[in-house]
């Protein structure tokens, strides 16, 4: 099968610093694939790299079967590349970016507006208001719009939802899971480890480093059961206590509870009555069922420290 | 309200540009000590707020207080008298750990003496005394997070606005920065914070949830799950969110 993007051993260096270090991965014709690590772990490098705004120094890349240095030319028609940063023109109206990403590409707005037409819907109202003053959740949408208009077969987003509220994110997910219907394969990047789930397969990336493939089902399957919740009237001290048991292994906070990982000489019964007799009340532990944090926490706890 | 147990007290606040209310009458007290969260979606005022609750912007109507001053004559006075760090790291990345330091304290208005206890007292608080001497832009994230923060609050401030600080940031290093966060509210720092992150809202004492200008909901995370039949922050987040119907 022809891989819609493929990195081999993709390594890049800024100076001293390694962004990228032998990062390999593929993402098939028509799949959602997640692209998941914090700021500064190396997704823009390899947004840019497939872009073929960048060269790697070793290792090479395909998009499309297209390598991204020598078959730059074509290979650009075939992509729509959202930066993290807003990059349309801030001086031009909403129609005037649209109509320019357009001529660009050689096609015309009206030919391929069913595409963008739901996600270009709201933006409709104010043609001629200048792309510098829309709202962020605007932009975002201009800038999909942008992205999409030449009718790529992949969709490269580099952190579309930073700094983006709960609610319109969700939204924006809804939005790609239309595009992804209509074939178009799509490339994301976050930094929020929930919207793992909306991906059919995810990459964790963390210091230029992949750190597994696959679904996001059996990442967490991966984390097998050792997992625990703990809870206690005083939060932060139950915190402490845990982590002085010599069976846990892992404790840190997840929302309204704890996050405890143990080896298998753990009984949270025996544990419960140890922190009571800490002076802690309304201690309870039970078993917790693992998500894409918690498999994060595990594989970059000692890199991070 | 003017209560000495209040850090934060406001009544009414307002702001209008042009036609457009910003923020519409909202009224809370923050308490001494308290882990304040000051969430909202995009559009709904936070950062507006938060600017004149900083003394960065006058209010249109409505008056208050932060850190005992009066936000519509002392604007000033606040701004020596609170800690602020941004969702953006704010530190300069060509200046040492220690000139960083010496540079926001002098700032702050500190002594020379008073920068060198609060140094001394920084530096072995975070462990940091091989890093003096580096440049910013070359220690890891984990401890930029850590150095941000301990900058913003060098002056000992008796409230520190944290705006997004863990957006974008790595699991571990974000859950090792409200461990921070904790150990200042336990020894008296006064904490106001927005994040988007819902999991840190059940960090917070108390939450405030801003919906179109004006302040939705506010109360501890347990009596706000409770209120809105809801087993996280982030169901009730979205439940009050829903109300919107101010355009972006």
């Amino acid at each position: 099968m022809n891989e819609a993007i493929l990195l081999k051993d993709v390594t890049k260096r800024y100076g001293s610093l390694t962004a990228l270090d032998k990062v390999s991965f593929s993402v098939h014709p028509g799949e959602m694939f997640g692209l998941i690590g914090p700021d500064g772990s190396g997704k823009s490098t390899i947004y840019r790299i497939l872009a073929t705004l960048s060269v790697p120094d070793e290792g090479e890349a395909e998009v499309c079967g297209l390598n991204t240095v020598r078959d730059y030319r074509h290979l650009r028609t075939r992509i729509g590349y959202m930066p993290e940063k807003f990059s349309l023109y801030p001086d031009l109206s909403v129609m005037e970016n649209l109509r320019f990403f357009a001529a660009l590409f050689g096609v015309s707005v009206r030919e391929n507006f069913d595409l963008i037409a739901p996600i270009f819907g709201q933006l409709e109202r104010f043609p001629n208001r200048r792309a510098g003053a829309l709202s962020g959740g605007m932009k975002q949408k201009l800038a999909l719009s942008c992205a999409l208009i030449h009718r790529p077969e992949i969709l490269l987003l580099d952190e579309p939802t930073t700094g983006v509220d709960t609610v319109s994110r969700s939204e924006f997910w809804d939005t790609l899971a239309t595009l992804r219907e209509k074939g178009i394969t799509i490339l994301v990047s976050t930094s929020y480890m929930d919207e793992a789930n909306r991906c059919r397969r995810i990459a964790m990336i963390n210091r230029g480093r992949i750190l597994d493939t696959a679904t996001p089902e059996a990442l967490v399957a991966s984390l097998g059961e050792n997992l625990y919740n703990a809870s206690a009237t005083d939060m932060f001290r139950l915190l402490s206590e845990l982590r002085k048991l010599p069976e846990v292994t892992d404790c840190y906070t997840f929302g309204a509870t704890l996050h405890v990982v143990a080896d298998k000489d753990f009984i949270p019964a025996q544990a419960e009555k140890r922190i009571r007799d800490a002076g802690l009340k309304d201690v309870r532990i039970w078993p917790a069922k693992g998500t894409i944090e918690d498999l994060f926490i595990r594989l970059t706890r000692n890199e991070n420290s | 309200m003017k209560t000495p147990d209040n850090v934060i007290s406001v009544r009414n606040l307002t702001k209008q540009f042009g036609s457009f209310t910003a923020v519409d009458h909202i009224s809370f007290d923050v308490r001494h000590g308290e882990i304040f969260g000051f969430l909202g979606a995009n559009g709904a005022g936070k950062t507006t707020a938060m600017r004149m609750l900083c003394g960065l912007s006058i209010p249109t109507s409505g008056d208050g207080q932060v850190a005992g001053c009066d936000i519509l004559t002392q604007a000033e006075d606040i701004k020596r008298r609170i800690g602020y760090m941004s969702q953006k790291f704010s530190l300069y990345g060509l200046l040492t750990v220690e000139e960083n330091l010496r540079l926001f304290s002098t700032i702050y208005g500190m002594s020379d003496r008073q920068i060198r206890e609060a140094s001394a007292r920084l530096f072995t608080d975070l462990s940091m005394e091989n890093m003096r001497r580096t440049l910013v832009k070359d220690i890891p994230v984990g401890w930029k997070q850590k150095l941000a923060f301990a900058i913003a609050t060098i002056h000992s401030p008796e409230v520190v606005f944290l705006d997004e600080p863990t957006g974008g940031v790595d699991p571990v290093t974000r859950r090792k920065f409200w461990e921070l966060i904790y150990k200042a509210a336990s020894g008296g720092m006064t904490i106001f914070v927005t994040t988007h992150y819902l999991d840190e809202a059940e960090y917070c004492n108390r939450i405030s949830i801003m919906v179109d200008g004006r302040i939705s909901a506010l109360d501890t995370p347990d009596a706000l799950k409770k209120k809105y039949h809801a087993t996280t922050m982030d169901e009730v987040f979205r439940i009050v969110a829903k109300e919107a119907t101010r355009e972006e």
